[in-house]
């Protein structure tokens, strides 16, 4: 039965396949460009894509003030009231991201980095205390009370040991960053309206579809992902190969010594670079939130994990990379579910992952962000 | 100097700190004790029994009150919660504590939580575990412990078969639900051809593999999708392809309501079908309108059409009906506080009280076999319309 149908289903699961893999190569650049710099990965970018969906979803039903049904029915709208709305939710999202990206560089990885931004050290100590508040406490009241209590004496053990210019071990990042991620989902998680339980974003798209491919129906959604992905990731590129800014981030990615000499403002660099990454993933949870219409606490986690597969599958730290690989990632996912059954999704794309990483242990294209010139 | 007090304040101001928070780490179980009985009426009082007098003992929820299908836990909660306030105003000398235990309906925390249940010596019985899974990972402690269960809710076929003898159950199990399902797909939506998904959790796929079972020719497309996940386009693409005349899921409401709109979306026009784990407004707020006309089968009765009960239940909880499971609970609940009022106060006394237990429940007559199975074998139909669900009736 499973043989005739993915033949049959072929295109199918092909289209979906590279709408799902656009959102991963989206959500891959992140961690992708964030390693190129400082190489490092950033396990809390799957939190900035949460960030992003729900942004999305304020945008849409507390500024635009969309309902969720209207008459029984979807709130579809059309021609250039749709534009807009869709223009403004995007907008939404990649600003919320980036700025939580950039936020999240200064708490969770700046004080880390030596720099001696007491900003920062404040904001992590306080991050510190929270989650170490939230394995003992239950009330958001508590944690918060643990957390204020516990800011001061953490801020200033971190302003001691990490003086300027004397870096911190690199399993700190690490720490920092799984810190960073549970201290974010949990916190939408117990002061959200809906706690744990799942989010709806208004559905102003119909989902109509555009034009038949090889006996497949085209959706506008698919489409829309699929298009705008593509502009995305181009812009990025763009900006990285030709502005004066991208070349600083591929001196850092070079040789952060060499390229503090000559003058380029390294923390500066790395805060763009986060930015960057943050926008993208903003960007990923627009799209993702048009198709899906959903958001929850936890949902970037399976997403991030998918992603940060699909960037080391197509080579971390290569911008390209992120982009081929999300899209294998998305339809060997697909082709693999249809030929195997859905509960081996996850073990395709990890399979998947170990058999690339045999033959070429640095991804399919492999190479640096450092020599990603055009 | 100066440095080296600092240093010490803080590090006492942090010792201070994880001392109190050591001090708080229970409060993960919340003791609800429903003192009420300032407002015992004469009327309750003389309707009490006999000057029943205990202390410090409490009946447990076990089950999922946050998380992915936390609405179901939180329905069982309430039937519960009904009957041991009832209980507590009638009887002042005996007030009865209800404990929660969160599971968010996790089999991964079940045998942890389950564990903190049986080490509170105060709990005489487990209104729960709620959902299949959890169930087959805690029942083996609660069965070694010796701690009576009654599940309200936990449907899976097999969870019989342990020979756990605290095992106990409120409602009829899948191995009713399911050829019911198959009878109503094939007699009732005279479907020819049936696409059957599951979510891979011990509940959804135990139910759709029974259904599957039943049908046997008559299914045309088959697969199984992560719960987790967001996207079930390989799924969707099977179904729509196989194009049946109706498909059924097993599995819980959020993802339910996940399924029909993806499947919706894809132009699938087929009849849905779920079972009682669907059965929630937790799933027509996740599907929306593409969860109009879908047929959700229960073996669970509608509280909400026995109105002593349904009035009971909204002069509780102002402005609310009973909702999926909550008289399966409330029932439970009873069996319990039957146990304690007959004076029953150790837990091998309120097991044993259980295995003779025979008296009229709210939904059907309550007395359990050797096995843990309730008589009684009753099958429900509903359908969503107009965003609501409404009974339609037996399932012959």
């Amino acid at each position: 039965m499973r043989d005739w149908l993915i033949y049959r289903t072929f295109w199918d699961l092909t289209v979906t396949g590279v709408a799902l893999g656009s959102i991963y190569a989206l959500v891959a650049l992140g961690y992708t460009l964030v390693y190129g710099v400082l190489r490092l990965i950033n396990f809390a970018h799957s939190e900035i894509f949460m960030i992003g969906t729900f942004a999305s979803l304020i945008t849409a039903t507390n500024v635009l003030g969309l309902p969720m049904l209207e008459a029984g029915d979807y709130p579809y709208r059309t021609g250039f009231q749709l534009v807009l709305i869709l223009l403004a939710c995007l907008l939404g999202s990649m600003v919320l991201s980036g700025a939580g990206a950039v936020a999240l560089e200064r708490a969770a990885y700046r004080p880390l980095r030596g720099s001696g931004d007491q900003f920062g050290a404040i904001v992590l100590a306080f991050v510190t205390a929270f989650v170490v508040g939230l394995v003992f406490f239950d009330t958001p009241k508590s944690n918060l009370i643990f957390g204020i209590i516990g800011t001061g004496p953490i801020a200033w053990m971190y302003l001691n040991i990490f003086r300027r210019g004397r870096q911190a071990p690199r399993l700190a990042f690490l720490i920092s960053a799984i810190g960073a991620s549970t201290a974010i989902t949990e916190a939408v998680a117990i002061w959200g309206p809906r706690d744990r339980e799942q989010y709806q974003t208004p559905r102003v798209l119909e989902k109509k579809t555009l034009f038949q491919l090889f006996g497949t129906d085209i959706r506008i959604d698919y489409v829309i992902v699929i298009i705008g992905a593509l502009l995305m990731m181009t812009a990025l590129l763009l900006f990285v190969n030709r502005t004066r800014l991208g070349r600083g981030v591929r001196a850092v990615a070079q040789d952060v010594e060499t390229a503090k000499i000559l003058g380029v403002n390294v923390d500066f660099v790395i805060l763009i670079t986060f930015l960057l990454g943050g926008v993208m993933a903003g960007g990923a949870a627009m799209m993702f939130t048009l198709v899906y219409d959903q958001s929850k606490f936890n949902i970037g986690f399976l997403l991030g994990v998918k992603s940060f597969t699909a960037a080391v599958l197509g080579g971390i730290g290569n911008l390209k990379g992120a982009l081929l690989g999300g899209i294998v990632l998305g339809l060997a996912e697909n082709y693999g579910s249809a030929l195997f059954g859905g509960e081996w999704k996850d073990v395709i794309a990890f399979v998947l992952l170990l058999v690339v990483l045999m033959f070429r242990p640095t991804g399919l294209l492999g190479e640096s962000l450092a020599k990603a010139r055009v | 100097m100066k440095k080296s007090t600092l240093l010490r304040v803080s590090a006492i101001a942090v010792s201070l700190a994880f001392v109190t928070a050591a001090c708080g780490s229970d409060s993960d179980s919340s003791v609800t004790e429903d003192t009420v009985a300032s407002e015992v009426t004469e009327d309750t009082a003389a309707a009490a029994v006999d000057g029943v007098t205990c202390e410090g003992v409490s009946i447990a929820f076990f089950g999922a009150l946050s998380g992915d299908a936390g609405n179901l836990g939180k329905n069982i909660r309430a039937g519960a919660d009904l009957a041991v306030s009832e209980f507590n105003t009638a009887n002042p000398g005996c007030q009865v504590g209800l404990v929660d235990f969160d599971s968010q309906g996790d089999p991964a925390q079940a045998p942890a939580l389950a564990q903190k249940a049986i080490d509170d010596a105060g709990i005489l019985g487990i209104v729960g575990p709620a959902f299949s899974g959890e169930s087959k990972a805690a029942n083996p402690l609660f069965d070694a412990a010796g701690l009576a269960i009654i599940t309200p809710s936990a449907t899976n076929a097999d969870l019989n078969d342990n020979n756990w003898k605290v095992f106990h159950r409120a409602l009829a199990g899948d191995d009713k639900q399911g050829p019911a399902i198959a009878t109503y797909i094939q007699k009732t939506l005279a479907a020819a051809k049936v696409g059957v998904i599951d979510d891979a959790s011990e509940y959804g796929k135990g139910l759709a593999d029974i259904v599957k079972t039943t049908l046997g020719d008559a299914v045309v497309a088959s697969d199984s999708i992560d719960p987790k996940a967001a996207d079930f386009s390989a799924a969707v693409s099977k179904m729509k392809e196989a194009a049946p005349d109706a498909i059924f899921y097993g599995g819980y409401y959020a993802e339910a309501g996940k399924l029909a709109k993806q499947l919706r979306d894809a132009g699938v026009t087929a009849t849905l079908v779920f079972g009682d784990g669907v059965k929630d407004n937790g799933f027509i707020e996740a599907a929306g309108p593409a969860a109009d006309g879908s047929i959700i089968t229960c073996t669970c009765a509608d509280g909400a059409s026995n109105a002593e009960f349904a009035a009971a239940y909204t002069a509780k909880f102002p402005g609310e009906t009973p909702q999926t499971y909550g008289a399966e609970a409330y029932d439970a609940a009873k069996a319990f506080l039957a146990a304690i009022a007959a004076g029953k106060t150790d837990r091998a006394g309120v097991l044993e009280f259980l295995g003779t237990y025979d008296a009229a429940g709210v939904t059907k007559q309550i007395k359990w076999d050797e096995t843990g199975e309730v008589a009684g074998n009753a099958v429900y139909a509903y359908k969503v319309e107009a965003g609501a669900i409404a009974v339609i009736g037996l399932i012959e």
